[in-house]
């Protein structure tokens, strides 16, 4: 039995580019929905919680017809000469975003919320200009948060099957990670295959999940005031 | 234009503040009044950590705000230290010093780190972590990490009211360095009579977002007409300078222009400024000076005006012969019984004094 790593290594490569991602786009929204009291609001909240109710063919569906040729984002892309999204990984890593997005912005704006205004208020009182308060106040006192959107949105990003399958598809080496590639074994009756492969991901996710758990626990002893 | 000046309006919901003053550019000017009064809004307004739609806010010759101008906080060269310390918890104490200092351009630091490292007695504390500091050590590091930005306001609000009494005790004698040590002009809130009279040269007393009353503490404190004067521990404040010391019985003397003052012998140099404070309830009054009585200090003073504060009792404001203000209160039999009214001309007996700075 020859083992496939492909499959492990492109899950990686999706979760870790998509974390990245995440986190530069995540917390400027996260910071806008902590900070902002427009009536808009509660609408961005929403449509960036859609990902957690909604069923991920629901997603991958209309993302696909949005990347498709016919779709305004593939148009787009089109014109670019970049070519259509689905089923490469770049695609992928688009639908990736979009999916985990509230597990980045909701820890992410917990932490800000809880922070409150005051650090902010005596820091710009000590002549620091907003882009200095963000990186010198904000991200380390909010630096369990960002531990745990970083965690959730890598470890909900391995796991995730649905929207993969609708925009990625099954490519060997592009588009089939993990998820797909147990899906396929079990189609193909190879359940030692799939054994292996499930066996990891809980033993990796339940790794990830403590090693979060116990960082935070430290974290938030060291902040008590 | 050494002057501070500062006309803001706004409305919050319900409340509306409408404030308006202007202070001399030096020493403390008290914003006072009780909690709701607007104080920590006026303050936070010139700090620039609120927007007022219409405002004005100039600090000598630098306008930090007006119609069309609105310098945001980080650009205002001031200090300010809030009601709890507010410390970094993710610095430590040398580094929550350093913030500020390290972002004032060097040629504008004109306080030295370790004048004010000395002045607040913090020296041994610079390497602990915040976590560890008790409430009156970490509102010293709020202090000196403010003032190290070199401001040319300080902003304090009602920097000891989360501190006990002992905390609060032995950080006023550093307040009142600071004041002496430095020329910064600052805005004090705080609702507390007796840290006013402590503190501040000025007073601006703030009633549901309004200025009711300004002028200088000694006046503003005494004055019948305010509910300062109301209080069970009405006080008034005299100035002077240390005149002498009595070695044989162990008293200093302060001079002022309209009487000589004996306190407690204290070690204080001739010539210095010397503030105290006298409870109205310690001063009574007599129509001749008396030679017969145990009281030391007996001042001239003319009565300016009374006021009943209760069925039995009054209190009679005096002014001394250099203008000072002394306030006296006696029960109404007496006032009657000596025929005290405006003009006249008496003897203030003074029983007890307490040396403030």
């Amino acid at each position: 039995m020859i083992f496939d790593w492909q499959p492990v290594w492109l899950t990686l490569k999706l979760a870790g580019v998509s974390t990245l991602i995440l986190l530069v786009i995540g917390t400027p929204i996260a910071w806008w929905l902590a900070r902002s009291t427009t009536w808009y609001k509660q609408i961005i909240s929403a449509v960036v919680a859609l990902p957690l109710v909604l069923p991920p063919t629901v997603l991958g569906f209309y993302l696909l017809i949005m990347l498709g040729p016919e779709g305004p984002v593939g148009r787009l892309t089109q014109s670019l000469g970049l070519g259509t999204l689905p089923f490469t990984f770049g695609g992928l890593v688009v639908a990736s975003v979009i999916y985990s997005m509230p597990f980045v912005v909701q820890p992410l704006q917990n932490a800000f919320q809880s922070l409150g205004q005051r650090p902010v208020e005596v820091a710009s009182t000590l002549r620091a200009s907003p882009w200095d308060r963000f990186m010198t106040v904000v991200i380390p006192l909010a630096r369990p948060g960002f531990l745990t959107a970083a965690v959730l949105s890598f470890a909900h990003t391995i796991g995730e099957f649905g929207v993969v399958l609708m925009i990625g598809g099954n490519i060997p080496g592009v588009t089939k990670v993990l998820s797909v590639a147990i899906y396929d074994h079990v189609e193909t009756l190879e359940y030692g295959q799939a054994h292996l492969l499930a066996a990891g991901l809980l033993a990796f996710s339940f790794a990830v999940l403590l090693t979060l758990y116990l960082l935070n626990g430290r974290l938030n002893r060291n902040h008590q005031p | 234009m050494s002057s501070i000046e500062i006309r803001l309006r706004s409305q919050l919901g319900d409340f509306s503040l409408d404030v308006s003053f202007e202070t001399p550019a030096r020493g403390v000017t008290a914003l006072f009044g009780r909690s709701g009064s607007g104080k920590t809004s006026v303050l936070r307004a010139v700090a620039g950590l609120v927007k007022t739609p219409q405002g004005l806010v100039r600090v000598n010759d630098e306008v930090w705000q007006d119609e069309n101008r609105f310098r945001p906080a980080h650009r205002r060269p001031l200090g300010y230290v809030f009601q709890e310390a507010s410390l970094f918890p993710h610095l430590s104490v040398r580094r929550n010093l350093e913030y500020g200092w390290r972002r004032v351009p060097e040629q504008e630091r004109q306080i030295p780190f370790h004048d004010v490292v000395e002045l607040l007695g913090i020296g041994t504390l610079l390497q602990r972590t915040t976590q560890s500091l008790s409430g009156g050590e970490r509102q010293r590091i709020a202090i000196a990490r403010a003032l190290l930005t070199s401001p040319r306001l300080l902003l304090m609000d009602e920097p000891l009211s989360a501190l006990d009494h002992g905390a609060k005790q032995t950080i006023l004698p550093y307040l009142e360095s600071l004041h002496d040590e430095f020329t910064i002009p600052s805005l004090y809130v705080s609702h507390d009579p007796n840290e006013v009279a402590r503190l501040a040269d000025r007073m601006v007393v703030l009633e549901q977002g309004k200025v009711i009353a300004e002028g200088d503490a000694a006046t503003i404190l005494t004055r019948l007409d305010l509910p300062l004067a109301g209080y069970d521990d009405a006080a008034s404040l005299l100035e002077g300078t240390v005149s002498s010391h009595d070695h044989t019985y162990h008293l200093t003397w302060i001079s002022t222009h309209g009487g000589r003052i004996a306190i407690a012998r204290e070690d204080l140099p001739v010539g210095r400024r010397a503030r105290v404070q006298i409870q109205a309830r310690d001063v009574s009054l007599s129509l001749r000076a008396h030679s017969d009585t145990s009281i030391i200090n007996i001042l001239p003073a003319k009565v300016i005006d009374t006021h009943d504060i209760s069925q039995t009792q009054m209190l009679v404001r005096l002014e001394m012969d250099d203008g000072q203000t002394l306030l006296s209160r006696i029960t109404r039999r007496s006032a009657l019984g000596m025929g005290i009214r405006e003009g006249m001309h008496l003897y203030a007996q003074v029983k007890s004094v307490a040396l403030l700075s």
